[in-house]
């Protein structure tokens, strides 16, 4: 089953793109770094979107050619970046205040797993090492949506979307919608509503691979991604 | 008023052992990194430090850290592209660590600044960081109480500074560095060009010089993104 999956689910740069199209024109967004940062290459034409770093800018754009960078320019993932017209820069608690006081539209994070109840954990295996949280715990407040990215599955088959996580939370309750290497699907009222799966993947074997139960609404979309 | 300083060595002159101390940057974005190597050559250990990483390399708060000078640190994540100077201490038990998601820890330096000593936020709740603090229900959702954050000291970076301690920054170098001029017993500034008073228009000074107690001028600062690429090592 888990070798079937890998020839048909999306690549993260097509699970981002699907991410990219819900993105409206003048929606203020913050994407978690790493993985979600690439959502900002697949912006559709004609929309202009605000992007927020945590650590103090809005409206920053694409990263700058190799040897522009200047390093008082930076997003919160520590890449070098560039300004677009009507950028702004503000200190640490502005910027939070940002994220804390509802005034982004949404924030895009990863996932170790996510509950059927909007919990996500994301911040730690739990496994020891250095722990390290950033502003994760912060983002998943706040933004009017609330979104995931991530495989649908972990490496070794396990489900990402589960019932109650075991790995430690970021936060409780926190996530509206999440898009996987096999389907989107929201949660609502602390149940995962399926909108879109692959059209190649059954719904019954869709199931299988989730550890939570799948709602449907009156229709399933196909999640259908172009080759990106 | 004059607050400037000629020299690195006499604006850290006054830090002791087991001092506190707010460091400003993101990363190596606004980090004083002259002012921690002029810190590391003073001495001072035993030390506490804010700061939202644990330092990058072998410069700046990494060396800091390297030289056996930290004692605990109080960050929101303490990870880099070279992380080993921290990991390998904290992994050894050597040093002790607070993690404080970043915009609690932003927060908690304001409310220090402020003179307002807790504060809720919905960020942590329902979390092993929220573990041991009082928890209240506001308009049906959970909050967490969390204290906060002063120091005996900071180290900022700034842009611009005039005699009176107002100051400018440079872009996203600006993070923390505003919030721990407000919250620490002694702010201590370096900036890239001292300039007469009334130079810096009123319209455009980001911390009013009431928040600052020292201003020494670093003309060409170093980045930690450069001299990490440098393979730079401090001392």
């Amino acid at each position: 089953m888990s070798d079937a999956l890998d020839t048909i689910k999306l690549s993260n740069a097509q699970i981002a793109w699907r991410a990219a199209q819900d993105i409206e024109d003048g929606a203020y967004v913050n994407l978690g770094i790493g993985f979600p940062e690439m959502i900002a290459t697949f912006q559709p034409e004609g929309r202009e979107v605000i992007y927020h770093t945590e650590n103090g800018v809005l409206g920053f754009g694409k990263a700058p050619a190799k040897g522009e960078e200047d390093w008082d320019l930076i997003n919160a993932g520590k890449k070098a970046i560039t300004l677009n017209p009507g950028a702004a820069f503000f200190h640490h608690a502005d910027s939070f205040s940002m994220v804390r006081g509802g005034h982004l539209d949404l924030a895009v994070l990863g996932a170790y797993q996510v509950a059927e109840n909007g919990d996500l954990a994301n911040w730690s295996t739990g496994k020891g090492g250095v722990p390290a949280v950033g502003g994760a715990m912060d983002l998943v407040h706040g933004a009017k949506r609330v979104a995931v990215i991530t495989d649908h599955v972990t490496k070794k088959g396990d489900p990402k979307l589960v019932e109650r996580c075991t790995m430690p939370l970021t936060g409780v309750g926190c996530v509206t919608r999440v898009y996987t290497s096999l389907a989107v699907v929201d949660i609502v009222d602390g149940h995962y509503v399926l909108l879109e799966k692959l059209p190649q993947i059954s719904f019954d074997d869709l199931q299988a691979v989730t550890g939570a139960v799948l709602k449907t609404g009156e229709t399933i979309a196909d999640l259908v991604v172009p080759e990106v | 008023m004059d607050k400037t300083l000629p020299s690195l060595s006499e604006a850290v002159a006054g830090i002791g052992d087991g001092s506190s101390i707010m460091i400003g940057g993101f990363g190596g974005s606004g980090a004083p990194i002259e002012l921690i190597h002029a810190l590391i050559d003073a001495g001072p250990k035993n030390l506490t430090v804010i700061n939202n990483n644990a330092g990058n390399g072998h410069v700046g708060l990494a060396a800091l850290i390297e030289q056996g000078r930290v004692a605990k640190l109080i960050c929101s994540f303490p990870r880099s592209a070279d992380p080993k100077v921290f990991t390998d201490l904290y992994l050894a038990g050597k040093i002790e660590l607070e993690i404080v998601p970043q915009g609690t820890l932003a927060e908690r330096i304001r409310a220090g600044g402020a003179g307002i000593p807790a504060f809720y936020t919905p960020s942590s709740y329902g979390t092993d960081l929220a573990e041991g603090k009082p928890v209240e229900e506001f308009d049906g959702k959970h909050y967490v109480r969390e204290r906060w954050l002063k120091a005996d000291f900071a180290l900022i970076k700034g842009e611009l500074g005039d005699p009176f301690g107002n100051l400018t920054y440079r872009m996203a170098a600006r993070n923390f560095n505003p919030l721990m001029a407000m919250a620490a017993g002694q702010t201590i500034a370096q900036v890239s060009k001292i300039v007469p008073a009334g130079e810096i228009d009123p319209e455009h000074v980001v911390t009013p010089g009431i928040f600052v107690d020292s201003v020494v001028q670093v003309a060409d600062p170093k980045q930690e993104e450069t001299l990490n690429r440098e393979g730079a090592v401090y001392p």
